[in-house]
Order: structure tokens, then C-alpha cells, then sequence
């Protein structure tokens, strides 16, 4: 290991790792957005648009990320719809993370006793107070778990954004893997890059979840 | 008039070379489920041990595999492993040992769960009701973590074989670079590249959406 080497390089990393983060990031709130819709029209079920949702969910979950930015970056621009690879890569990552998310908010849903809301409904509170108090609140808790283990897994996605150009982390490593031949440095700054970037969220993860611990309760299953 | 973009798909072997392509990804995938179920239940079965080694030792590999992008992985062992031992590794055999690596922790992790989420009155039950040691596990405790295991297993399968897509970044020639060569024999066609990549899209949700019908309808069959 060449320690000069690595340090001469910490701010192409620097510069890698906040692509990865920013698009990540923009890319996991409108997923979270886009599935909380998605879950929502189901949740309620909306006629015409829970099928269209539950048909977004099939496909997303269903194919490749890297496939749904091949057909975006370089399939679309030749029917005459054209996007730049940064809009390219945040649509993407919503596509793909909508239906995961949605997913995640479903099974948080889900999960919320039927009681509960009969037990809010008797002590008089309106529809809008049940959701705001009751419902939400405890799916929101149960879905926690799944919804960080898709923001980790949405950070991680990201790697394959080199394939739109972009210098995200993936790319700075590949090129300066092929100009300069130090295979093992450039590696290892990626690996230390991504563990900076994933495990304070997965901290956070944890944290949050500890907060939310009040979830499920009448639920025989958790305490 | 001009043809449309999709007929350069049935002119010649160009869908069968599609598939060809396809074949080659869906083939690694398959390789991968095989030795991560093999592989996966000795992890699983380490992760219950009572000594702290193995159970240390799974724990770390599962948190790599849970924090390093599957890509990064693939590159280390593609590009790394050349440098550090000299391995001088072809894509597939890279990809293999890098899903395996991956689906094997995950499948572990899976069994790990199914088995400890049998309740322990199960075993006990049996064992009053005068069941051998052997036939608590033929009649009670096996069937029961099948049951549970296998529409998770199903899930983690279609994960792999949407994974294996990342082939196409250590130049592996599979269908999006099939997809590309047919292309550029087409380059007078404008729109080829849109029906290439949608009909690439397609086929891998033709590939993977059964298998997630299946773990879905097991899911509510058997739950």
C-alpha cells in the first residue's frame, strides 16, 4: 500500500462521495415520496390508480436497475425523450425505489391491529385524527426497520450510475484504476469510502428504530 | 416508409442472440442460487452455534455483504485479486464467486431466521408425545421452516438474478452487450436502441415476475 498514493487522491474521492451521497439522497425522498403515494392508493384503494400503482410496483421490482437506466439514457432519447444523466439517475432510483419502499409502507400498514382503529373510532375520533394518531404513527414504527434497510440498500445501488457518466465513487475508482495501475489502493480507498458513507446511516438506522419502539402495541408478537 | 425500430429484432438470429445473452446471465444466477442454498444452510447452521467464533466470524461476513454495493465486490475480486495473489480471474468465474459470497450470507441469514422462529413448545410437544429425535425433525420441525424459508428463498433468487445484470460492467458479454452490438449494426435505424433496451427490460420481468407470484401466492398460502 502506497500511503502518498492515497492521500494524493482523497479529495477525487471526496468529490466521488458526494455524488453518491447527493443523488442518493435525492433519490431516496423521491422514492419515499413516490411509494408512500404508491402504498396510499392502495391503502385506500383508489379506483383505476391502485391498479396502475400495483402495475409500477411488478415492473420496478421486477428488472434491473442498470437495465431501467440503459432504457432511460439511451433508449428514450431515440423516441425523442431525452433527459440528462443526472435526471437520468434520480429517476431511476425513484423508479426502482418507489415500489420498495411502497412495499416497506404496506407492510407498516399492514401490520396496524384493526382494533386499534375500531378502538379510535369509539372514543369519537374523526377519520383524518385516527390516521394522524392512530394509524400512522405505529405503521410508520413497524415499517422503520425496512424503510432504512432500503434507504442502505438505495445508497448502494448508486454504484451503477457510472454507467451514465457520472463521477459518482464507482467512477473515480474505476478511472483512476485504469490510469494510474494501482489496483489495490484505489480498492481499498473505495471500500473505506462506501463504509463511511453506510454505516453512519445504518446507525442512524438503529437510533431511530430504538425511538420508535412504542410500535405494535396490542400486537401479541412484540412487547 | 420506414420500418419501425422493433422489426430489427426478428431480421436474422437477433432474438435468439438476445436470449443467448440473457441465457449467460440467467445461467450465472442459477449457478449461484445452487451453491448459496448449499453454502447458505452450513452459514445458517454456524449462526445458531452456540461457540462465539463461527458466530463472530458469520456476523462480519454478513455485514460486508450488507454494506459493500455488490458491484464493488465484483471488482475487487475482478480487478484486485489479480493484483494481490496474482489470480488472474475470467468475468464469470468473478461474478460467481462474488454472488455466491453475497447469496450465501443472505441465504444464511434466512435459514438462520426460519429456523429460530419456530416457537420451542413445537419441539417440546413432539418430544412429550413421544416423537424420536429424528422424527421431530422429519414431521415437525422441518416442514414448518420450509414453509416459512421458501418464499423468502424464492424472493432472494430473483434478487440474484437481477443482481447478475452487473455482469455487464466487469466485460461480461451478456444481453445488454448483445443489445449494444446489435445496435450498432443498426445505426441507421434510430429508434433501434429504444426497442432493444425496452424488449431487454421486458425479458427480465418475464424472467422474474413468476418467481415473485410464486413467493407471493406461497406467502399467503402457507402464512
Amino acid at each position: 500500500m502506497d500511503g502518498s498514493f492515497i492521500l494524493a487522491h482523497v479529495p477525487d474521492y471526496l468529490s466521488g462521495a458526494w455524488v453518491t451521497l447527493r443523488f442518493g439522497l435525492y433519490g431516496v425522498i423521491c422514492a419515499m415520496v413516490l411509494g408512500l403515494l404508491c402504498c396510499l392508493l392502495r391503502y385506500f384503494r383508489i379506483p383505476v390508480l391502485q391498479r396502475i400503482a400495483g402495475g409500477y410496483i411488478e415492473l420496478a421490482r421486477n428488472t434491473p436497475l442498470l437495465v431501467q437506466l440503459f432504457f432511460l439514457y439511451a433508449g428514450l432519447p431515440r423516441v425523442g425523450i431525452r433527459f440528462s444523466a443526472e435526471a437520468c439517475a434520480v429517476i431511476g432510483l425513484t423508479f426502482l425505489g418507489g415500489a420498495y419502499m411502497a412495499e416497506a409502507f404496506r407492510s407498516g400498514l399492514e401490520s396496524v391491529d384493526r382494533a386499534q382503529v375500531e378502538a379510535g373510532e369509539c372514543i369519537g375520533l374523526t377519520r383524518g385524527q385516527n390516521i394522524r394518531y392512530v394509524i400512522f404513527p405505529q405503521a410508520l414504527a413497524t415499517a422503520a426497520p425496512a424503510l432504512f434497510a432500503n434507504v442502505i440498500f438505495l445508497i448502494k445501488e448508486t454504484s451503477v450510475f457510472s454507467v451514465l457518466a457520472m463521477m459518482d465513487l464507482m467512477n473515480v475508482a474505476d478511472t483512476l484504476r485504469t490510469s494510474g495501475g494501482r489496483t489495490v489502493e484505489v480498492l481499498f480507498m473505495l471500500v473505506v469510502a462506501y463504509l463511511l458513507i453506510l454505516l453512519p446511516v445504518s446507525a442512524l438506522a438503529t437510533l431511530v428504530e430504538r425511538r420508535l419502539r412504542y410500535a405494535g402495541f396490542g400486537n401479541q408478537h412484540s412487547v | 416508409m420506414q420500418d419501425l425500430g422493433i422489426s430489427i429484432l426478428f431480421k436474422g438470429v437477433n432474438f435468439q442472440r438476445l436470449l443467448m445473452g440473457l441465457w449467460v446471465t440467467l445461467r450465472l444466477a442459477l449457478i449461484t442460487i445452487g451453491l448459496s442454498g448449499v453454502f447458505g444452510l452450513v452459514f445458517g447452521l454456524l449462526m445458531l452455534s452456540k461457540r462465539k467464533i463461527p458466530k463472530i466470524f458469520c456476523r462480519c461476513w454478513l455485514e460486508i455483504v450488507r454494506f459493500m454495493p455488490q458491484l464493488v465486490l465484483l471488482y475487487i475480486v475482478y480487478f484486485g485479486f489479480a493484483r494481490l495473489f496474482g489470480w488472474d480471474l475470467d468475468g464469470e468465474t468473478s461474478a460467481v464467486i462474488v454472488f455466491t459470497f453475497w447469496g450465501t450470507a443472505e441465504m444464511g441469514d434466512l435459514i438462520r431466521g426460519a429456523l429460530t422462529s419456530i416457537p420451542r413448545h413445537q419441539t417440546e410437544s413432539a418430544a412429550a408425545l413421544g416423537l424420536t429425535k429424528g422424527r421431530i425433525y422429519l414431521h415437525v420441525l422441518i416442514p414448518q421452516t420450509v414453509r416459512r424459508l421458501l418464499p423468502q428463498a424464492i424472493n432472494l433468487s430473483t434478487r440474484i438474478i437481477k443482481t447478475t445484470a452487473l455482469v455487464k460492467m466487469i466485460n461480461v458479454t451478456e444481453v445488454l452487450k448483445v443489445g449494444q452490438q446489435i445496435i450498432g449494426q443498426f445505426y441507421r435505424q434510430p429508434d433501434a436502441a429504444f426497442w432493444v433496451y425496452f424488449v431487454i427490460f421486458l425479458l427480465y420481468f418475464l424472467v422474474c415476475w413468476p418467481f415473485s407470484l410464486l413467493a407471493r401466492h406461497l406467502e399467503s398460502h402457507w402464512a
